[in-house]
């Protein structure tokens, strides 16, 4: 069961091997998530228009497992950007994965960049 | 490095490393820990959830790299053998050595074994570790494959009935055997022990008092268990859990003082008789006592912290064996001395075996003073009366009140937490008092709750103290002059009725206007769907307008279930559906493969949809005349009905078609809450009506109107707000009621909740939306008349509009769907895979 989060381990913009081609602009909403496949991953992509940030984090909720997070509401929480998973509003930081509710499970991160209009997302493989 | 070495990784030893870690100072150490069991420190108080289908993962007590990431060398799988006094070392069964500066002892005890002739024969079992666990599992699966389904377990105390839960849930019959006249001796006189009894014999399983085993039958495998008197029990398994024995070998062998009947002796700084070290938990003989629960156990594990780090914190003179828990579903809780009775002291008995309650408190005969008590069936009352007792506080008049409750007149005999003493222990858990709640707020430290419990950690343990914490909090804010608003959250300092005025009268239509010109930050999943559903109640926006805003559901129009599909729950007024549409129902379930099952408002709930397929499905629905039933929006759901007249031969009123006026002239309108509806055309009240926000019933010569009424977690009935009305006036009254509680609700308040906090309540309520005592009647119905008949379908909208569809894909970047998704069967459907973690 737990397989499912193996694959996902948090990419800082070092890391990055692989600059995957993930849509155009136009593709995401604004404000809120967009999930992206790349291989066998699922990769939740959220357009922070407010704020003219991207962000990139894997699309399934730790606490159930289900792919689900992309569908969630973005917001912020002391200023630091966050996600809240639409099934229990479990809330995880956007910026570093980490768990903003106290509970031991957190999510792997993805670096984001947009080049003349198309959005890309950093893999290591 | 001052090197800290602790033997045992249990519950205790791991609270030491805890604590240890978040004192000043603790930079200078280095913590090594010895586990003999192949894990990390796992929760064995909640060890029975094992078997319930918790995993080690889940009952583990740390994160797995939460030791690496505290600089704490963690060995597991390797016992100490020797201890080494003189040159201050230790050796482990590795033939390892290791030098320590403080030594602390948290090895624990394992199960005391009675010495009956014939426990080691085969399917007899202790009750303690995970393996334990894994071995009485695999044993149970075998029996019950040879058609065996008896079990007992030897001890009737806490643990027991934990145990015999345990044997239930792995599909035996348990038997609870005991030595002594009644159920948890230490905790229970014989009246609460009869009442537990008579609750537990009634869910199936068998109370074997006062029996002494002679021994165990049985060739090689137990076949039974013979009693005194020649009484066989024929079980095919046995669990023991009679009491615990604590590991003191260690000590006995480094020749640290022990008890006669075990233990290693302490001091109130939880040394031993060496000075380097300390022993805690259930090996630590503190006051000639072991003590077998873990709050005093986490205790001694903050004790010997302080005390290595230099602080003077000392361990209670008297230590408190209270305790509430929940056994087999029964509550229980004893505190103080629950059995104390003498020329001083007497015991008033309260025993109701119509509800299966039964309470007792130990009261000095001059009545003021209590000094302990039993509570069984209803613990409801623990946290008052064991603050009443560990305070020593003043007694009613009428001492009795503490459990009968005050008859006539006002107010609670429990009295209120602000009357506590600072000293008073709020959360016994994390041993956090009154005063440290208060101070916190009071100087400045903390600002919330939040802030409270992330400081104190009160509430973080078994939860039962939170209702106090958040009382103390807010009278804490109130004395400093803090005005304690219910606002929103930390995007914005309003409640949502100034907020609904907010965004009225300055005409905003976008979220970010909002939070921008009257709040901070960039919004969150609280605040965004309020405002999002104030705009709906102001403007009759459909969820489709403010997408990225709306909560969960409304953002996708359907309900979200486990495995992230969604269900369609198509409008079916006052549940009224012709042939022709029920057959479409089944035709676009089967196309879909969908699971389909019949909700409890009088509609079909089609499960299982994919994101990608919802707007194909609700293309043929609303071809074929459907709409959307708002499931998963916070609005009118449904209004039930009868059948009424036109069926029914009593019925005095046509509640069919006045059920279908009343759901098509609310439908679509956004509230604070879910508001459902019903209409029964006599009071044998088929319909429910007065289990809802809004019910009418037949009577004769008009209709009666009943409003705020809820089932789900807290059931109430609605209250009559008029009587004989006709149609008309229903109509009138229930714009102005819902527009005023769509006006002045909080966030997810149902009507019950919010005309309970109502100033004033049902008078004051029939004052304003009646007689029209405040003026505002006349706004109100315009305010409805604005909203009723601009009615549009939200499913229909997105259908016409390509823009809209777009967020009805799984992914941006292909047409797949989700392939995480798996099912199983379930009777003659399937259902998504189960959550058994």
């Amino acid at each position: 069961m737990e397989h499912v989060l193996d694959k996902y381990k948090t990419v800082t913009l070092e890391d990055v091997k692989v600059w995957f081609k993930a849509g155009t602009l136009k593709d995401f909403p604004s404000n809120r998530g967009g999930c992206v496949k790349y291989k066998d991953k699922q990769i939740a992509v959220f357009n922070f228009e407010r704020r003219n940030e991207w962000y990139a984090c894997q699309n399934v909720c730790p606490h159930k497992l289900e792919m689900v997070l992309s569908r969630g509401m973005t917001g912020s929480a002391d200023n630091v950007p966050k996600i809240a998973c639409p099934m229990h509003k479990k809330t995880f930081s956007l910026v570093d994965g980490s768990n903003l509710n106290g509970e031991d499970y957190s999510i792997a991160t993805y670096p984001v960049k947009v080049v003349e209009g198309e959005v890309l997302i950093g893999f290591i493989d | 490095m001052i090197k800290i070495i602790v033997v045992g990784n249990g519950m205790v030893g791991f609270k030491f490393c805890e604590k240890f870690i978040s004192k000043s100072g603790q930079e200078k150490y280095q913590i090594t820990v010895f586990g003999e069991e192949p894990r990390r420190a796992y929760d064995r108080v909640h060890l029975s959830e094992y078997f319930a289908g918790k995993t080690a993962d889940d009952l583990s007590m740390s994160t797995a790299n939460w030791y690496e990431e505290n600089n704490i060398i963690l060995n597991t799988s390797e016992l100490i053998t020797d201890i080494h006094k003189e040159s201050k070392t230790i050796t482990t069964h590795l033939e390892k050595t290791h030098s320590y500066d403080y030594l602390v002892l948290a090895t624990g005890s394992s199960a005391f074994v009675p010495p009956i002739e014939g426990v080691e024969k085969e399917g007899v079992f202790v009750y303690r570790t995970i393996e334990d666990l894994d071995a009485i599992m695999a044993y149970a699966k075998k029996i019950k494959a040879n058609g065996s389904t008896e079990a007992a377990v030897l001890g009737g105390g806490l643990l027991g009935l934990e145990a015999a839960k345990a044997v239930r849930d792995l599909g035996l019959n348990p038997h609870v055997v005991e030595f002594a006249p009644r159920l948890m001796p230490r905790q229970l006189d014989k009246g609460a022990s009869n009442m537990l009894q008579s609750k537990i014999e009634a869910l199936n399983i068998g109370i074997h008092l006062n029996k002494s085993t002679q021994y165990i039958a049985g060739k090689d495998a137990i076949t039974g268990m013979m009693f005194e008197g020649d009484h066989l029990l024929k079980v095919d398994m046995l669990v023991i859990s009679a009491g615990i024995k604590p590991r003191d070998e260690l000590g006995k062998g480094a020749g640290l003082e022990v008890g006669v009947r075990g233990g290693i002796v302490v001091n109130n700084k939880m040394q031993t008789s060496d000075p380097n070290i300390f022993a805690i938990g259930e090996v630590a003989l503190y006051n000639h006592m072991i003590y077998g629960l873990v709050a005093p156990g986490y205790e001694m594990a903050d004790v010997a912290a302080e005390q290595i780090i230099g602080s003077d914190k000392l361990m209670r003179e008297t230590i408190d064996m209270s305790t509430q828990l929940k056994l087999i579903g029964v509550e229980v809780a004893s505190f103080g001395d629950p059995f104390i009775e003498n020329e001083e002291v007497t015991a008033i008995v309260f025993e109701n075996k119509f509800n299966g309650t039964y309470k007792r408190i130990n009261v000095t005969k001059d009545g003021k003073t209590l000094l302990g008590g039993i509570l069984v069936g209803d613990s409801s009352d623990y946290n008052g009366l064991f603050q009443i007792y560990s305070n020593a506080m003043a007694l009613p008049p009428n001492p009795e009140d503490l459990i009968l409750g005050s008859r006539g007149g006002e107010g609670s005999t429990l009295g209120n937490a602000m009357d506590l003493p600072d000293t008073a222990v709020i959360c016994s858990c994390e041993n956090v008092t009154k005063g440290a709640i208060c101070c916190s707020i009071t100087d400045g430290t903390c600002e919330t709750m939040g802030d409270v419990v992330k400081l104190t950690k009160a509430t973080s343990g078994c939860g039962g103290c939170k209702p106090m914490v958040v009382d103390l909090v807010k009278a804490a804010q109130k004395s400093i002059g803090k005005e304690v608003k219910e606002s929103i959250c930390e995007h914005f300092h309003y409640t949502r009725q100034e907020l609904f005025d907010i965004v009225k009268i300055n005409k905003y239509t976008n979220f970010y206007e909002v939070v921008d010109h009257h709040g901070n930050g960039d919004g969150c999943e609280v605040c965004k769907p309020v405002v999002a559903s104030i705009f709906s109640s102001i403007y009759n926006d459909t969820a489709n307008k403010h997408v990225t805003t709306q909560d969960t559901n409304d953002r996708y129009l359907a309900n979200i279930q486990r495995n992230g599909t969604y269900s369609v729950v198509p409008r079916i007024a006052g549940g009224e559906i012709t042939p022709e549409k029920l057959v479409v129902i089944g035709e676009v379930a089967k196309q879909f493969g969908l699971y389909t099952k019949i909700t409890g408002a009088q509609r079909l709930d089609l499960f299982g949809a994919t994101l990608n397929d919802l707007p194909a499905i609700w293309k043929i629905l609303i071809d074929n005349g459907f709409e959307s039933g708002h499931a998963y929006g916070k609005s009118l759901r449904a209004v039930k009905s009868c059948v009424g007249n036109a069926w029914c031969r009593y019925g005095m009123d046509d509640s069919t078609t006045f059920a279908i006026e009343l759901e098509n002239r609310y439908k679509g309108i956004r509230s604070p809450h879910k508001l459902k509806g019903g209409v029964s055309a006599c009071i044998r009240e088929c319909a429910e009506a007065r289990g809802k926000d809004f019910g009418v019933i037949a009577v004769e010569g008009g209709w009666n109107l009943y409003i705020c009424g809820n089932g789900g977690a807290n059931p109430k009935h609605a209250v009559l707000l008029a009587e004989t009305i006709d149609k008309e006036t229903v109509f009138k009254y229930m714009d102005r009621f819902l527009m005023y509680y769509v006006r002045t609700a909080g966030p997810l308040v149902r009507t019950s909740t919010w005309l309970e906090k109502l100033d004033g309540g049902l008078d004051y309520l029939k004052e304003v939306i009646i007689h029209d005592r405040i003026g505002i009647c006349e706004a109100l119905e315009a305010e409805m008349q604005s909203l009723i008949g601009t009615y549009e379908c939200e499913w229909k909208q997105v259908l016409e509009k390509p823009r809209l569809m777009k967020r009805f894909s799984h992914f941006v970047n292909s047409d797949d769907k989700d392939d995480n998704i798996e099912y199983v069967p379930i009777r003659d459907q399937h259902m998504p895979k189960s959550w058994n973690f």
